[in-house]
């Protein structure tokens, strides 16, 4: 099963690599990882996406929350959430192919935001699966370059993460 | 702008400030280039003390051995590059056995770090995985505050090792000294009380079992909840086990005590464990050495209630009914408390009936071994060793078959009494964990039980023995072989002995005698006991004890690696 896990944590050196140094010595899958300062630059926010049994997923969240320098750890797929992903993707887009790239690109309400002599670069938002559809939709062999930021997730509602 | 400003101390002051302050007796440790201005600080004053190892691996073990014996914080100092690199089997050993530990390293100078110094290794990135936590101090203003800090997380929750490592520049920096008094970090706030409503749970599955098994690891030795935990078991007439960890949270000569369990447990106490309806674990952790395989362990259905300060350690390999987060002591005290309160009284014919199950299984006396052996048994070797030290011993171990036949045979009446790596199994332990719980308890009867392979791993420490006049007295079960790995290898591969022939040995009462002890050899069984009363008679002299043992003797019972805790192989059935 995905899971899709928020963490708090101290906005300090090393507090990555402790997150994903547990992953690895406990053999724990990661699928996307991703991290930021928040508001209070003292804290940092996570996203990781990981598989597992719900026995697997139980004690990732117990190990993470062992760690000394995180301060809260949930798992968003527990309810109801909103997750989002950022793909910058590089396509061909020479005479030919122009109109029917930015229609594509339309379909997907990507932007183009940069273009040259034959090429176009479309960043593109949305949960996973979009981005990998667009993927899918476009011919393997217009894809030059693809780079995603891996999925930032939110509770809906009143659901918050906060200290 | 101006205010009045205390003097400032450098950073090696304020190291060895925070140190006096934690009230840190000892320092285990050995100098080089990245430390030489902390070991200015520890010349000009004599309030820590200071004890000089041979190898920084010893300084590590000595620390923990320090702390296991005492329930203080073992603290040691080593160098950068290879003292930290060295040290790191010994903080990898205190980890996996939750030994609070602070170690102090030296770095290169921060402008140094990351450009492959001389000495230079990421003393942060290579204890990561092997610490409960660890700093690099890069700004002597946060110095005491870390030092505090380490010191904090080392004891407080589920304890550990903490690492500090301090660039050499930082130890010349000056800036004021303020020694915090408290500390709270808002990422971490380790449960003390157990939930009340999991409390009575616990005490109504408890009450209702028919056939109730009680089993404790190393957490009620580490939490000091020994009285508790036989206050608790006594109350309710169930029967009790430890881990090889929590051997001495319950007193082994008590008839409710089935000895230890696991991979070389008593045949009752694994009977026990497969058959019981209602279990109960408190600090323990329900590893591979204690349940084996747990999919055999589910089979029998049970309740099981599961006391523990780490979340992590509850449901990990074996899932329980009734989770209850907290300090052991804490726990046990409510549950006492409701047991006492509450008219109900524990099923006293159900108790009955099993315990005639569980006097039949000790009936099987599967501890048995050759008392008539012309050759020294090694199983002789630690009954005597009992009997002469009054069973009142700091024992010792290093890794293999003597750590089994000591946790076995030498019955543990209280606590912090049996010292060994129990989760790591680190041979060569054994030797300097006996300098540090001797060093804790000055006058206290201190021996290493140890076998002719391990010792070999820490024996320049016989030096330090010999300097800080340590009068351990080493019981060295010398059989020739690497007896665990020869015992796999009969048992599993085909009695193809690969490598584990321990041969050249040295001769160990010359060896001895070579660091200024005294060394004894001993090879018949009539000797033993009077090599050991002479042995522990003489106060102010190490003692090495060299004893020939039977080479061919095995560890039993036995649970093969992947099988059930019931599936044992005992002496009786080869």
């Amino acid at each position: 099963m995905r899971h899709i896990i928020s963490i708090l944590l101290e906005n300090e050196a090393g507090a990555l690599s402790r997150v994903s140094g547990l992953f690895s010595a406990r053999g724990y899958n990661i699928e996307s990882l991703t991290v930021a300062p928040t508001e209070d630059a003292s804290m940092s926010r996570m996203t990781i996406v990981t598989t597992g049994s719900e026995d697997v997923v139980e004690q990732i969240t117990k190990q993470l929350n062992k760690l000394i320098e995180v301060v809260k750890v949930v798992d968003l797929s527990e309810a109801e959430h909103i997750e989002r992903e950022l793909m910058l993707i590089k396509v061909r887009a020479s005479v030919k192919e122009r109109e029917d790239m930015k229609r594509m690109a339309d379909i997907f309400r990507g932007r183009v935001i940069d273009v040259s002599d034959n090429t176009y670069t479309i960043e593109l938002t949305g949960d996973c699966r979009k981005l990998d559809a667009f993927i899918q939709t476009l011919d393997a062999g217009a894809i030059i370059e693809t780079v995603r930021t891996g999925a930032s997730g939110i509770g809906r509602g009143n659901r918050v993460l906060r200290v | 702008m101006d205010r009045v400003r205390t003097a400032e101390l450098t950073g090696a002051e304020i190291v060895i400030r925070c140190l006096q302050e934690e009230g840190v007796e000892y320092v285990f440790g050995y100098p080089g280039g990245a430390v030489l201005y902390l070991y200015d600080e520890l010349f000009k004053q004599d309030k820590v003390k200071h004890v000089l190892v041979r190898h920084e691996q010893g300084a590590a073990h000595a620390a923990d051995g320090y702390s296991r014996a005492s329930n203080k914080v073992g603290v040691c100092l080593v160098t950068s590059g290879p003292g930290v690199t060295n040290a790191v089997t010994g903080i990898a050993t205190a980890y996996m056995d939750s030994i609070p530990m602070v170690i102090i390293s030296g770095q290169v100078p921060t402008a140094a770090i990351g450009l492959d110094a001389f000495q230079e290794v990421d003393a942060v990135g290579i204890t990561r995985p092997c610490v409960k936590h660890n700093f690099l101090v890069k700004d002597v203003r946060l110095l005491a505050a870390t030092i505090k800090k380490a010191f904090y997380l080392a004891t407080t929750g589920r304890p550990g090792p903490v690492l500090v490592d301090i660039p050499k520049d930082v130890t010349t920096h000056k800036t004021e000294f303020h020694y915090p008094e408290e500390i709270s970090l808002r990422s971490y706030n380790p449960v003390r009380k157990g939930h009340s409503g999991q409390v009575k749970k616990a005490v109504q599955l408890l009450l209702e079992a028919k056939r109730p098994m009680i089993y404790t690891g190393g957490g009620v030795v580490l939490s000091n909840a020994s009285a508790q935990l036989t206050a608790l078991v006594r109350q309710l007439g169930f029967p009790c086990t430890n881990t090889l960890m929590g051997l001495g949270g319950y007193p082994a000569t008590d008839k409710q005590f089935l000895g230890m369990l696991g991979m070389h447990g008593t045949y009752e106490a694994n009977m026990a464990m497969q058959n019981c309806d209602v279990l109960l674990a408190i600090g323990a952790r329900f590893d591979d050495r204690v349940i084996g395989n747990p999919q055999h362990f589910a089979q029998n259905p049970r309740k099981i209630v599961h006391i523990d300060i780490d979340p992590s350690s509850i449901s990990k390999r074996v899932k329980v009914d009734v989770p209850i987060v907290g300090h052991v002591p804490d726990v046990l005290d409510d549950l006492i408390k409701l047991l006492r309160a509450g008219a109900q009284q524990p099923d006293a014919q159900a108790l009955a009936a099993w315990w005639t199950q569980i006097d039949e299984w000790r009936g099987r006396d599967c501890l048995k071994y050759d008392r008539t052996s012309k050759i020294i048994k090694p199983q002789f070797v630690i009954e005597k060793l009992w009997e002469v030290t009054g069973g009142d011993a700091i024992v010792t171990s290093d890794v293999g078959q003597h750590q089994m036949w000591a946790a076995q045979f030498y019955k543990f009446d209280k606590p912090r009494r049996w010292i060994n790596s129990g989760g790591l199994g680190t041979m060569g332990f054994g030797l300097p964990a006996a300098m540090g719980a001797r060093m804790a308890n000055p006058g206290a009867t201190v021996a290493c039980v140890t076998g002719e392979s391990s010792i070999q791993m820490c024996l320049q420490e016989l030096s330090t023995c010999k300097q800080y006049r340590l009068p351990i007295k080493i019981i060295n079960l010398n059989n020739r072989y690497m007896g665990m790995v020869r015992q796999w290898q009969e048992f599993f591969h085909g009695n193809r002995y690969s490598e584990s022939y321990m041969d050249a040995l040295p001769d160990f009462v010359k060896l001895a005698e070579g660091y200024g002890h005294r060394g004894v050899l001993v090879d018949k069984p009539a000797d033993v006991e009077p090599a050991l009363r002479d042995a522990f008679k003489r106060k102010d002299e190490l003692v090495f004890l060299d004893f020939l043992t039977d080479q061919t003797e095995n560890v039993f019972p036995m649970v093969p690696g992947g099988k059930g805790i019931s599936e044992m192989i005992l002496a009786e059935e080869l």
